[in-house]
Formats: structure tokens, C-alpha cells, sequence
């Protein structure tokens, strides 16, 4: 069976600067896995090589069997990779509702029509709807971003991403800047998530990495450390050097 | 653009208030008749107006040359009446529309892979180039001296251009109904709002998988086909072209009315240049030599003051009245 996505040898280097070197990853079908390592690791220069904002210097993206090394970001999004952003990227001054209207109409070929008004594609709005619902969200459909707790915006985040209904989502840092008190939210989404969407976690809150991934890649400058189960990489000595100290996990 | 309860972006129902500007134009009509040649003018530059906030208010496309597609309008339109014997005002309006497209088409194809100030750079080179072209052209364009013997054949072959600019006007506002009910449907229609969603936040479209360079080529060939009309109807109201219509002045001129009326609201557009225009036919006899200072002090006023222009002054109004009952 073919990986829901991998790459091959991947590096990106800026000058003499080496920040991914000869990555290969492997990401399977409806899988929870997660990136971690240390800040400067090369993971969110993984992730922008992995969704086309950044091109590789050399080596090869698959997604679902195809090579997307040099398609764009537009092109990937449609093959069903979607991703989220470590800082907010939301449309601050239209409605939730719009924000995840705007990734499903994209989705459904609706976007670039001029005929009918926006607001007479019932379909956009209801799919947007029902996933506002399924992440706790409908009651906030009406509110603009501006006006919306930061917690409820990062699952804003995820829903506009579930809005492409991906095969493989990129959760890059979904909890980040959330109080810890509400990042059992997040997690309670990350766990109602389909289980058909192959999902890569990049993630600093430990706790939620490891009560989340069922496989866990490490990163150290720009290279492939280690990669196994929770429990193997909470046990691998390693990892308590470059990054968790002497923290157990698992 | 608000959005309301019933989702995805903005209710297109006209409402009662957008009637108001029709039903002020028109009673223009009949009430100022002596005022008509420019009121007819103040009609053009709604619709430049509104081919701007398209860009700009709507898709963040920030420029400083949309005269060249004004210019480019009007001096196809004046060709055709002056030197090819085309006096069918409709056939010089197509053919302005289309030159407008074509120009915005190619221009914009080119400058939209740019952002920020090398956009703008670019904006006003493309203009700057136009001009020169005009200027030395002078056999096809009268260069300097501008182009007349402009010649407009009856509208529809029935409403001959008069002296006291009744069919200008109504002409004019004709177009500009169109183009507003055009610009309207564009901003309302999912297009529209992937618009805002490239202003708001362009980032987030590429990651939501829209083609943003190509919408905002579609975006800026829409506004550049606008304002080829509106240089048409300039042309053709005017009788003559000069120079100006492709001049940096004129392009900065019309950011200032949009700015003043209020950007990415559809009606600044018609709030600005009406107050411009009028200020400037004031003060211009009030201070023909200092008129300008008035318009800049009404423009420092603006910026500092109010942000979202006279519109954002009314709604600001409005939405205190509100509080306050």
C-alpha cells in the first residue's frame, strides 16, 4: 500500500546553510504522527517544503503515490493536502463561518464564479455549518475572528483545513499560544478527527504529542534523529539529550 | 464587506439606501440643469471610481496607473470618432472597453507577479509609458495639443449629444448603472469574496488552494475594461482628448476621491467624486490659484481623521445613534 505520503532524500539549503538534509519520511494512510525537535530543527521548513511555499534544493515529494516535487501550493491543495498555521492565518474580518466557506467553496469548484451571489450557494454555507458544529463552533458561525476567544480561532485554524477535506493534514503547532487548561479542547478535536485523513503533527506540548501520536519523527538540525513509537522515543536516550532532558514520557 | 446571518459573506439584497444615489442623480437632472456638463463628469469618475475600489478596496491591488487604462479608453474611443470615421458612440464604447481588457490583461498578467512598492513602481511606469506614447504619436494622437474632431453620431441613433448636456448625462448614468450593477454582482458572487479573502489574508488562499495570481489577472482585467468605458465616456461627453487623461495626476487624483468617499465600500466610489469635483469646481472659482489647498487640507482631514472617509464618518455616525436609542 502506497504511503499517503513520503519524501525522498529531501533537502533545502539556504546558501551554505543546510536546514533540511537528506529527510525520508514516510507517512501512512490515516495516520497520527507527529514531528517534534528543538526550536531551528528544520520542521516548519519541512512543512513549507511539504505544501510548495518553500521549493526543495533537491530530493523528491509523493503524495498518495504522485510526485508533487514541483507542483504548486494551489495544485498540492487539491490532491488533498491541506495544513494549518502556526500563527494564526484566518481571515480576521469576515465571519467563522465565512473563513471555512471560503476553503470548502475553493473545494467545490465554487470560488471563481460571478453569476449567482455567494450567499445563494446554500451547499458552501450548509457543508460550513455542519463542520462548525462537528468542532463545537456553529453557536460562533456569525462572529467575526476579530471578535472570537484565541482558543476557539485556533480551531477556526483546523476547521478551514477540514473544509478541503484533505487525505493528509499538516497540524503545524495546533495548540500553540492556547493555555494549557484549554488545550484539552484541541486535543478532543485532533481525536474526533476522520480517521480516513492521514494527519503529521508538529508540536512543542509534549503531552499532547504523546497522548496524540501513535509515531513520532524527530528532527535535529535539518536530519531524521530517530522515528518510532511513543514509547520507543520516550525511552531513547538520544531524544533526552537534543530535546527532552530528563523528562519521561510515555 | 459585513456578512449576515444567512452566511458565506454578504447579503446581496439591494437595500433602501442604495436607491438613494439613482434617485439623487436623477433628480439632478431636473433640478440643476445648468449643471449638467458636470454633472455628466462627476458620472465618469464614479464609474473610474468604482473600477478602482474594485482593485483596490476589494482585491488590495494598490496602483498609482489606472489612468492608463482611462487614457487608453479614451483615446481609442477618440481615434475611432476622429480619424477612422467611427461615430457610433456604442462602437466606441466596445472598442474601449476592449482595449481596456487587453491592456489590463497583458499589464497585469506581467505586474501582479510583483507586491507592495514594486507594484506600484510598476503601475505608474506602465502609465508613464502610455503618456510618452501619446505624446510622440502626435499624428494618430495630436500629441500636445490633443486630439479633437471628435465626432459622436446620435446614441442608438436616436439621442443627438446637446449643448446643455442632457443626453450626456443621462447617457453617462446609464453606463454607470451598468457598471455598478456589474461591480455589485462581482463583489457579492463567490469570485467576489475569494476577492477579500486575497486582501484579508493571501497567505491563506494559496494554503486553501485558490489560484490568487490568476484572480486578481481576472480581477484587474475586469477594472481595466471599467475604465477603458469611463475613458470613453470622457472622450465622447468632452469631445476632445488631451494628454491629461493619461497623466500620474490623474491616477493619483482618483486614489484621493476614492480615499475620500471611502476604500472597498462600492459607494466611496460615488462619494468621492462628487465631493471632489465639486470642491475643486468651487474653490477653483473661489481661489484659482490656491484651490489645491483645499483639497489637501479635506485630504489631510480624511487620513487623520477618518480613516474609512466620509462613508466611515456616516457609518461611525450611525453606529453611535444607534447605541445611543
Amino acid at each position: 500500500m502506497s504511503a499517503a505520503l513520503e519524501t525522498h532524500a529531501l533537502c533545502k539549503a539556504f546558501g551554505a546553510l543546510t536546514v533540511a538534509d537528506r529527510i525520508d519520511f514516510r507517512l501512512e494512510p490515516g495516520a497520527r504522527h507527529a514531528l517534534i525537535g528543538p526550536n531551528g530543527a528544520g520542521k516548519t521548513t519541512f512543512v513549507n517544503m511539504l505544501t510548495g511555499v518553500l521549493p526543495p534544493s533537491s530530493g523528491k515529494i509523493v503524495l498518495g503515490g504522485e510526485d508533487i516535487t514541483a507542483l504548486g501550493q494551489a495544485k498540492r491543495v487539491k490532491r488533498g493536502l491541506g495544513r494549518t498555521f502556526q500563527i494564526n492565518a484566518l481571515f480576521r474580518r469576515l465571519s467563522v463561518l465565512d473563513n471555512v466557506a471560503l476553503a470548502v467553496a475553493e473545494r467545490r469548484g465554487v470560488a471563481p464564479k460571478m453569476l449567482r451571489a455567494a450567499s445563494a450557494h446554500a451547499e458552501v454555507c450548509s457543508e460550513g455549518m455542519e463542520l462548525l458544529a462537528t468542532l463545537g463552533l456553529a453557536d460562533d458561525s456569525g462572529q467575526r475572528i476579530l471578535d472570537l476567544p484565541y482558543g476557539k480561532q485556533r480551531l477556526v485554524e483546523i476547521a478551514i483545513a477540514l473544509g478541503l477535506r484533505p487525505r493528509v493534514l499538516l497540524l503545524d503547532e495546533p495548540a500553540a499560544g492556547v493555555p494549557s487548561l484549554e488545550s484539552h479542547r484541541i486535543l478532543e478535536v485532533l481525536d474526533r478527527l476522520p480517521k480516513d485523513i492521514a494527519i503529521l503533527i508538529i508540536e512543542h506540548d509534549m503531552d499532547l504529542v504523546f497522548r496524540f501520536a501513535q509515531r513520532i519523527t524527530v528532527l535535529v538540525q535539518g536530519e531524521v534523529l530517530v522515528e518510532g513509537t511513543p514509547d520507543e522515543i520516550g525511552k531513547d536516550r538520544r531524544v533526552h539529550q537534543v530535546y527532552l532532558g530528563e523528562q519521561r514520557h510515555g | 464587506m459585513s456578512t449576515h446571518a444567512g452566511g458565506y459573506s454578504a447579503d446581496p439584497r439591494i437595500r433602501r439606501i442604495e436607491w438613494l444615489p439613482w434617485i439623487v442623480a436623477l433628480a439632478a437632472f431636473f433640478l440643476l440643469p445648468e449643471y449638467l456638463s458636470l454633472g455628466a463628469r462627476i458620472l465618469i469618475y464614479m464609474l473610474y471610481a468604482l473600477s478602482l475600489d474594485l482593485i483596490v478596496g476589494y482585491a488590495g491591488i494598490i496602483t498609482l496607473g489606472h489612468s492608463a487604462y482611462f487614457g487608453l479608453g479614451a483615446y481609442v474611443a477618440g481615434i475611432l470618432a476622429a480619424k477612422a470615421a467611427i461615430a457610433d458612440p456604442m462602437v466606441q464604447l466596445a472598442a474601449a472597453a476592449a482595449a481596456g481588457a487587453l491592456l489590463g490583461l497583458t499589464t497585469g498578467a506581467i505586474i501582479l507577479r510583483t507586491r507592495a512598492l514594486t507594484l506600484l513602481m510598476l503601475t505608474l511606469a506602465i502609465t508613464s509609458v502610455l503618456l510618452e506614447i501619446a505624446n510622440k504619436a502626435s499624428s494618430l494622437t495630436g500629441g500636445a495639443d490633443g486630439l479633437s474632431g471628435v465626432v459622436i453620431a446620435p446614441i442608438l441613433g436616436l439621442f443627438r449629444f446637446d449643448i446643455y448636456g442632457k443626453t450626456a448625462y443621462l447617457y453617462c448614468l446609464v453606463v454607470l448603472l451598468i457598471g455598478w450593477w456589474l461591480v455589485r454582482k462581482i463583489i457579492y458572487s463567490p469570485f467576489g469574496t475569494s476577492l477579500t479573502g486575497v486582501r484579508e489574508n493571501s497567505l491563506r488562499m494559496h494554503a486553501i488552494g485558490a489560484p490568487v495570481y490568476w484572480r486578481l489577472v481576472l480581477v484587474y482585467t475586469l477594472s481595466a475594461t471599467i475604465a477603458g468605458v469611463a475613458g470613453g465616456l470622457i472622450t465622447q461627453t468632452n469631445q476632445f482628448v488631451g494628454l491629461n487623461v493619461l497623466s500620474f495626476e490623474s491616477a493619483g487624483e482618483l486614489l484621493v476621491m476614492l480615499i475620500l468617499g471611502g476604500v472597498g465600500r462600492i459607494y466611496g466610489a460615488f462619494v468621492g467624486p462628487v465631493v471632489y469635483l465639486i470642491a475643486q469646481d468651487l474653490l477653483a472659482k473661489q481661489f484659482p490659484e490656491y484651490w489645491y489647498f483645499g483639497i489637501g487640507t479635506m485630504l489631510v482631514l480624511v487620513v487623520m481623521f477618518a480613516r474609512g472617509g466620509i462613508l466611515g464618518i456616516l457609518d461611525g455616525l450611525i453606529a453611535r445613534l444607534r447605541r445611543k436609542a
